[in-house]
């Protein structure tokens, strides 16, 4: 019984995970690992894919009950293409993190998700916006989230640097995740990445066998 | 499950609530941040300064490397009051076993009084110890004993509340090789992250190097520990 009052208190499949989003000169990078759980003892996916797109330009990515972070993301997904439609122009970023806060905010007692939402649009460029369990917004250069995170704070405080290149956002995304997925058990599987510029959008998928291996393995 | 939780908190009749502060009622923690680093020719350890009851800062100087030895120290993490009384127990027991043998005690004869006494009492206890030093037979050596009472060398070592936040860094940037300087720079910047993120963890980085030679200890002030900012 006791099992219940670990760490996840969450009932069911759970992405106790690894995620981040780090903006860079002329884009961002939105990336997390690939696994989901239940209740820690039992991966029920090796394979899952955490980054969901909201819209052309905006990526969302999941922690926390898978379910009830589908079931959000879908909502969020449906209001912004309704929005972007009545505006005939491309969704701000800013617009669908804030979507998907008022959905976290005003159902906060039934809902365990949190969310990190990241991507360009012509007015501000590439942005980072995290939304955290009880609903709040907040704008950041960068921004790790998930169980895995706590073991990278160190890490991305000391590593991240404004205006990268996109080559180094890349290595520090990686090393970060990689990293997280060392350390926490529940965060594991293959490194996702998704780089969004003015250009497009492009998808980067990275075995567990290709990942940076640090001093110890 | 609501009974486990909540036992012993608000049951008694005579409630001392009202006429004692609540800092006053929690126990008090080196919720902490400690490491330890093996180098050629010695070990480097190092921890911050902050003792806590709840959320009072009951000492922002605290010492939480404590001499077992001439050449063994040990860095405590949990309880302070655990700590401080198996440190003092293994003290007495090292000292009386170095008379006897007339020769300075191995590191991992420290750290193994120290696991012994953690494990009998691990029901009792919070307490969480990095034991490192220098001896004749190994050289610098880190043994930790976390909660539990288990036992493992290993190159270097983070323990306590902040320790989670800095998995990362020690990861990617601890290379084996290292000179004393260098362990010295990686463990102030390592508690500089720390202290930065864990609201148990803060005050000044105390930090020494142990070897042949003997004890070398450094203090770095809250305002010359290295920034990094990134808001």
């Amino acid at each position: 019984m006791e099992r219940h009052l670990m760490d996840s208190q969450i009932k069911g499949v759970s992405t106790g995970t690894t995620i981040l989003a780090v903006t860079f000169n002329g884009g961002v990078i939105i990336g997390s690992d690939s696994r989901a759980s239940i209740g820690g003892y039992y991966v029920s996916s090796k394979t899952i894919n955490k980054l969901i797109q909201v819209h052309d330009r905006i990526f969302c990515c999941i922690a926390g009950s898978l379910a009830d972070a589908q079931a959000v993301t879908k909502a969020a997904k449906f209001q912004i293409s309704f929005h972007s439609i009545q505006m005939e122009s491309p969704p701000l970023v800013k617009a669908a993190a804030s979507v998907l806060k008022e959905l976290c905010y005003n159902n906060k007692e039934e809902l365990q998700a949190g969310f990190i939402t990241a991507g360009w649009d012509r007015k501000k460029g590439p942005q980072v916006y995290t939304v955290a369990l009880g609903g709040m917004l907040l704008s950041q250069p960068f921004t790790i989230g998930g169980s895995g995170s706590t073991y990278i704070y160190g890490y991305a405080d000391a590593k991240y640097k404004p205006d990268m290149s996109k080559e180094e956002c890349l290595q520090f995304a990686t090393n970060a995740l990689a990293l997280a997925m060392g350390r926490d058990n529940v965060s594991g599987g293959v490194a996702h990445l998704v780089v969004i510029t003015e250009e497009g959008v492009e998808h980067i998928v990275i075995p567990g066998d290709k990942l940076p291996k640090f001093h110890d393995e | 499950m609501a009974a486990y939780m909540s036992a012993g908190r608000s049951e008694n009749a005579f409630s001392t609530h009202d006429f004692v502060p609540e800092w006053a009622q929690e126990e008090v923690s080196t919720g902490t941040t400690i490491m330890a680093v093996e180098f050629d020719g010695g070990v480097v350890i190092g921890a911050d300064s902050r003792t806590t009851t709840g959320a009072y800062i009951a000492n922002r100087v605290t010492d939480k490397l404590t001499p077992i030895h001439d050449h063994i120290f040990c860095c405590r993490s949990g309880s302070a009051a655990d700590t401080q009384a198996v440190a003092d127990a293994v003290t007495y027991q090292l000292g009386f076993h170095s008379i006897e043998l007339d020769e300075p005690p191995l590191v991992q004869t420290a750290a193994n009084l120290f696991q012994q006494m953690c494990y009998r009492y691990r029901e009792e206890l919070m307490a969480g110890i990095i034991v490192a030093g220098w001896d004749k037979r190994r050289g610098g050596q880190v043994y930790t004993v976390p909660m539990g009472g288990m036992i493992v060398r290993q190159p270097m070592s983070v323990g306590g509340s902040g320790s989670s936040y800095i998995y990362g860094f020690m990861d990617s940037n601890y290379k084996p090789g290292m000179t004393k300087e260098e362990c010295l720079h990686f463990c102030t910047q390592a508690l500089a992250l720390a202290m930065e993120r864990d609201g148990s963890s803060g005050g000044v980085a105390r930090l020494a190097a142990i070897t042949e030679e003997g004890l070398e200890r450094r203090v770095v002030l809250g305002h010359q520990l290295p920034k990094f900012s990134n808001t």
